[in-house]
C-alpha cells in the first residue's frame, strides 16, 4: 500500500465517521432528507465562498456555505409555518431552487472558475490527497484530513458534552422541554454540525455521498439496535467498513470512490434489511407467518372447545369445516400436537387439559381485552406480544 | 438573441422548437402527475426515482452497448420502478419512516450507479461518452424523436388520468372508503406511481437527475394555492408546468451559458413564490391584510362595548360624554372614532361622544351579551 492509498483511506473513514454520528440523530428525529437539502443547497454556497476565498479548502468558504445549510433549514421551517404546503413538498421546493441557483452561478462564470457541478455532486477522492497541508513549510499531511478530523472531533465532543440533552429532545420533545433545555438550540445545533460536516465532506467525497453516509449506516444500524448508544457505535462502524472496504472495490474496479463506497454500504444496507433479528426483512415475515399460524390455531382449539360431539372434532370434518387447506391443516395439528394441547385418539381430537386451559386463558382475553391475562403465553406465542 | 427574436425563432428553428416543445410538454406531464405526488404526500419520492434511476441507464448501457434514447430510459424506468416499490416495502415492513426510506434509496441507488458510469467511461469503448447528459440534463441534445416519444408518453398519461379519474381522485382523499368500495386499492396505487415514475424518467434527460424533483413539484404546489377542487388543480399545474418550460426555456436561449434545466427549475419556483403571496384564499399578502382587517375590526368592537358600559349607566343612552373619558381604555384613536361615526355607530360633537340607538344595539349584540331586562 502506498502512502496516498493510506491517506485516502483515512480521509474516507474519517469523513464515514463524521457524517455517521449526526446521521444517527437525523433518522431518529424522522429528518433523514434535511441531509439531502443541505447537501444540494449548499452549492450557492460554495460558489460565493469560492469568489471571495479563491480555494476550495479555506475554513472561510467552508462557514459560508455551512451557512447556506442553515438558510436552507431556516427556508424549509418557514415555507412550513405557513401551512401553505408540506414539510416534504417545502424540502423539495427550495433545495432545487438554491441548487439552481449554484448552477448558474458556476454556468455563468465558467471562465473564471475552476470548479464544476461533477465536482461538488460527486466528489473525487483519489485526488484529495494531492492538496497538502503546508504550515511553516512543513508538510502535515492531506488538508482535507485535517478538515474531517477537525469537524469529527468538534462533533466527538460536542456528543459527550450534550448526550443527554439529544437523547432525550429526540425521542421526548414534550419532556425536553420540560426540563429545560431547548428544542430549537438543540435542533439548530444539530443542523450546523450536519450542515458543516456536509461541507467538509463534499469536496473528497461529493454531495450525494454525504447523504449516503449520513442515512445509510444510520438505518442499517437502526434495525439492528433500539439502543441509542450502540446505534451511533454500529453505524460508526459500518461508515469506516463501507469506507475502507469501498476503497478497495474502486481499486478493483478501476471506478468512483465515492460510488464504490456508497456500493458497499448498500450491500451493507441490504445484508442487514435482509437479515436483522427481530426487524429485518426476514425476521417481520416470519413473524407474520407464525402470527398467522397461531391465529388459525386459536380457532381450531376454539372450535374444538364449542363441539363436544365426536363428528364434530374428527380430523377429516376439520378441513372441510373451516375451510383449510391441506398443508395449512396438517401444520395447525402438529404444532397444537407439539405443544400439548391435544390429543388424537381414533381420529379424533379432543382438548388436553393444557388445551382446556390455555382456550379458557385466550377467550377470557378476547372477551375482556386485558393484557394480564396473557402475560405468560407471550413467551410461547408471537401472537400475543403486540 | 432578444425574446422577441426567439419567438420568430420558434417555428424556424429545429433545435429551438425541440427543446420548446419538449420542456413544454415536460411541463405539463409533470404538472399533471406532480398534483397526484403533492397530495398524496410524496413529494420526495420525485427526488428520489429521479436518483434511483441513474443505475438503470447504467446498466442499459452495460447489457446492450447502445446508446438508444429509449433501451436507455427503459433502464432507467426499471430501476426507477425498483427503487419506488422498494421504498413501499421498507416503510410497511420495517420501522424505518418514509424520509430515511427515500433517503436511502436515493443516495445508494445513485451512489451505484455512479459507479457503474465511471467503471463504462475506463472501458475501451469509444461509444460511452454522453451518459452523464443525464446527471444534469441537456435539453440541447432533445430531438425529434425524443420529443415524439415525450408526447405519445403524456398523451398516454392524460388518457390513463381520465380514465381513472374517479378511481385517482377517490384513492387520493380517503383510502379505507376505496377499499370499503371494492376497488382494488393496490392496483390504482401501482398504476398512479407507475405514471409519476414515467413522468421522472421522461424528464431526466431534460432537466437531469437532481432537478427532476423540483419540476414535479413546483407547479402543483404553486396550483394547490389557487384552487380547492382536484380537477382546477391539475389543469392548472400542467398550465404551470408547460409555460415554466417554455419560459425557461426563453430565457436560457437568450443569455450566454443559461443551461435551460435549472432556469426552467427558477421559473417554476417563481410561480410558487408569486403563489404563497399572491393567492387571494391562501397566499400570504391577503392572510395578513385579512389579520390586520380583523385586528381593527376587534380594536373597534373593544372601544364600542367599553362606550356601551359607561352609557349603561345613564338614563339616555345617547348621553353626550368627553372623549378623555376614554383615555383609561387604550384601545381607541382618533381614525377609529370617525371610522365608528361612519358606521353611525356614535355622534361626534367636538370633543364629545354619544353612542346612537345603532351602536347600542350593536354593542348589546356583541360578545353574545345578553340584554339586561331579562
Amino acid at each position: 500500500m502506498s502512502n496516498p492509498q493510506i491517506e485516502i483511506q483515512l480521509i474516507a473513514a474519517l469523513v464515514a465517521a463524521a457524517c455517521a454520528i449526526p446521521g444517527v440523530f437525523l433518522v431518529l428525529r424522522k429528518m433523514a432528507l434535511i441531509s439531502d437539502a443541505i447537501s444540494h443547497s449548499i452549492l450557492p454556497g460554495i460558489v460565493l465562498g469560492f469568489f471571495i476565498t479563491q480555494d476550495l479548502n479555506s475554513p472561510v468558504l467552508i462557514i459560508l456555505a455551512a451557512g447556506t445549510g442553515i438558510i436552507t433549514v431556516v427556508l424549509v421551517e418557514r415555507i412550513q409555518k405557513t401551512g401553505l404546503v408540506k414539510e416534504d413538498t417545502a424540502i423539495g421546493l427550495v433545495f432545487p431552487a438554491l441548487f439552481s441557483i449554484g448552477v448558474l452561478l458556476i454556468a455563468k462564470n465558467a471562465n473564471d472558475i475552476h470548479l464544476d457541478v461533477d465536482a461538488v455532486l460527486l466528489g473525487e477522492l483519489a485526488f484529495a490527497p494531492f492538496d497538502r497541508l503546508l504550515l511553516f513549510g512543513a508538510d502535515l499531511g492531506p488538508k482535507a484530513a485535517w478538515i474531517m478530523g477537525v469537524i469529527l472531533l468538534t462533533t466527538l465532543l460536542l456528543l459527550y458534552l450534550f448526550f443527554k440533552e439529544l437523547k432525550v429532545s429526540t425521542f421526548d420533545v414534550g419532556l425536553s422541554s420540560a426540563l429545560g433545555f431547548s428544542p430549537a438550540i438543540l435542533h439548530y445545533g444539530l443542523m450546523s454540525v450536519s450542515s458543516i460536516t456536509v461541507v467538509g465532506a463534499f469536496d473528497a467525497v461529493g454531495a450525494i455521498l454525504v447523504v449516503a453516509l449520513m442515512i445509510a449506516p444510520a438505518a442499517a444500524a437502526y434495525l439492528l439496535t433500539a439502543d441509542l448508544k450502540k446505534m451511533l457505535w454500529l453505524s460508526v462502524c459500518f461508515g469506516v467498513f463501507a469506507a475502507i472496504s469501498g476503497y478497495w472495490l474502486a481499486h478493483w474496479l478501476d471506478a468512483s470512490i465515492a460510488g464504490s463506497i456508497t456500493t458497499v454500504l448498500g450491500l451493507v444496507f441490504l445484508l442487514v434489511y435482509f437479515f436483522a433479528p427481530n426487524k429485518g426483512m426476514l425476521s417481520v415475515m416470519y413473524r407474520q407467518k407464525q402470527q398467522r399460524t397461531e391465529v388459525s390455531l386459536l380457532t381450531f382449539l376454539l372450535h374444538l372447545n364449542n363441539h363436544q360431539e365426536t363428528q364434530e372434532r374428527h380430523i377429516n370434518h376439520l378441513r372441510e369445516h373451516i375451510n383449510w387447506q391441506q398443508v395449512k391443516a396438517n401444520t395447525v395439528v402438529r404444532l397444537a400436537l407439539d405443544n400439548n394441547l391435544i390429543t388424537i385418539t381414533d381420529e379424533v381430537i379432543s382438548l388436553t387439559q393444557k388445551g382446556l386451559s390455555f382456550t379458557q386463558t385466550a377467550l377470557e382475553y378476547i372477551i375482556t381485552n386485558k393484557d394480564d391475562k396473557i402475560e405468560h403465553l407471550k413467551d410461547d406465542f408471537f401472537l400475543f406480544r403486540g | 438573441m432578444s425574446i422577441t427574436e426567439y419567438f420568430d425563432l420558434l417555428f424556424t428553428d429545429y433545435t429551438l422548437r425541440n427543446i420548446s416543445l419538449g420542456t413544454a410538454v415536460l411541463g405539463i406531464i409533470c404538472g399533471m402527475l406532480g398534483s397526484f405526488a403533492v397530495l398524496r404526500k410524496q413529494s420526495l419520492l420525485g427526488d428520489a426515482i429521479s436518483h434511483a434511476a441513474l443505475p438503470g441507464i447504467a446498466v442499459a448501457f452495460l447489457i446492450t452497448g447502445a446508446k438508444d434514447t429509449n433501451i436507455l430510459l427503459l433502464g432507467a424506468l426499471v430501476s426507477g420502478l425498483i427503487g419506488a416499490f422498494w421504498i413501499r416495502g421498507m416503510i410497511s415492513k420495517t420501522h424505518l419512516k418514509s424520509d430515511t426510506a427515500l433517503g436511502l434509496i436515493l443516495s445508494l441507488f445513485f451512489g451505484f450507479g455512479m459507479m457503474l458510469l465511471t467503471y463504462i467511461q475506463k472501458q475501451p469503448n469509444a461509444n460511452q461518452a454522453g451518459l452523464d447528459k443525464y446527471l444534469f440534463g441537456q435539453a440541447a441534445t432533445l430531438v425529434t424523436s425524443d420529443v415524439q416519444l415525450m408526447v405519445i408518453v403524456t398523451g398516454i398519461a392524460l388518457l390513463v388520468v381520465l380514465l381513472f379519474w374517479k378511481e385517482f381522485k377517490l384513492l387520493l382523499f380517503d383510502q379505507d372508503y376505496t377499499k370499503t368500495l371494492g376497488f382494488n386499492t393496490k392496483f390504482i396505487d401501482i398504476l398512479i406511481t407507475f405514471f409519476i415514475v414515467l413522468a421522472i424518467v421522461i424528464g431526466l434527460q431534460t432537466v437531469g437527475v437532481v432537478l427532476m424533483s423540483a419540476m414535479l413539484l413546483a407547479p402543483a404546489a404553486a396550483a394547490r394555492q389557487w384552487t380547492n377542487t382536484l380537477a382546477t388543480m391539475v389543469i392548472l399545474a400542467a398550465l404551470i408546468g408547460g409555460f415554466s418550460g417554455v419560459f425557461g426555456t426563453a430565457i436560457s436561449a437568450t443569455q450566454n451559458n443559461l443551461s435551460t434545466g435549472p432556469v426552467i427549475v427558477l421559473v417554476a419556483s417563481f410561480f410558487v413564490v408569486v403563489s404563497f403571496v399572491f393567492s387571494p384564499t391562501r397566499g400570504l399578502l391577503f392572510k395578513q391584510i385579512r389579520l390586520l382587517k380583523n385586528r381593527r375590526d376587534l380594536q373597534l368592537k373593544k372601544t364600542l362595548q367599553f362606550m356601551y358600559g359607561i352609557a349603561q349607566t345613564h338614563e339616555n343612552i345617547d348621553h353626550p360624554h368627553t372623549i378623555r373619558i376614554l383615555n383609561n381604555f387604550q384601545g381607541f384613536t382618533k381614525k377609529s372614532l370617525r371610522k365608528m361615526e361612519q358606521n353611525q355607530w356614535i355622534l361626534l360633537n367636538k370633543q364629545q361622544w354619544s353612542l346612537t340607538s345603532k351602536g347600542f344595539a350593536e354593542a348589546q349584540n356583541l360578545f353574545n351579551q345578553q340584554p339586561q331586562h331579562e
